[in-house]
């Protein structure tokens, strides 16, 4: 095990606490676009984590995973701010 | 340990430590607002520094484009989804942060009026 792959870790873990971080906010947000916000950088640090597992665990197809990681969230995001714009109509 | 190695590794390194700063942004900040645009501009500078590490560590061309697509639609999707969840918060009146100076908004607010009563 070499030195790269232990501050590979290292970082895989920094991530994890951000993570936490993050859940934390997501438990804790007084308002509804607080949770959003937490949900759309959980997905960015997720992103993150796949892409350095890629390289510890030596498979490609983590990367693909990601790509459409990315592209769910946005759908998730858009139709939350949806949803409270057309909350707020009625 | 070779060249292309100690480069990643720095990249990667960096980026982590922006993406714990968005996470700290987020959980310390005092108000919505300052909140999103904190873990926004952090995490898209983060992820792009991950990424790049990532790419120099297999480099190689198929790879290189497969996370040039994640992070072109970050890029482009990040900022927007801000923007439009900041809108929606504004219109249904999340509170600001009471040291927040809200005259342009008012002044906004407004002209938005007057141009309601002209049309």
């Amino acid at each position: 095990m070499s030195i790269y792959f232990i501050l590979l870790s290292v970082a895989i873990g920094i991530l994890f606490v951000g993570l936490l971080l993050t859940m934390i906010r997501f438990i804790l947000g007084p308002s509804l676009p607080d949770r959003i916000i937490s949900l759309d950088l959980l997905s960015s640090i997720l992103i993150g984590i796949l892409a350095l597992y890629s390289i510890v665990s030596g498979v490609d197809s983590t990367l693909e995973v990601a790509l459409v990681l990315s592209l769910v969230t946005f759908l998730g995001t858009m139709i939350f701010a949806n949803y409270l714009l057309e909350k707020k109509k009625k | 340990m070779g060249v292309m190695e100690i480069i990643s590794v720095i990249f990667i390194l960096v980026g982590v430590l922006f993406m714990l700063l968005a996470a700290i942004g987020l959980i310390r900040f005092p108000d919505f607002y300052i909140r999103n645009s904190a873990s926004t501009k952090a995490a898209i500078l983060g992820l792009g520094m991950i990424l790049l590490g990532t790419g120099l560590y297999y480099n190689r061309v198929l790879i290189f484009t497969e996370l040039l697509a994640i992070f072109l639609f970050i890029f482009l999707i990040n900022p927007l989804t801000s923007h439009i969840v900041a809108r929606a918060a504004f219109k249904t009146k999340v509170p600001f942060w009471k040291k927040t100076n809200l005259d342009d908004i008012k002044n906004l607010e407004q002209e938005g009026k007057e141009e309601k009563k002209d049309s």
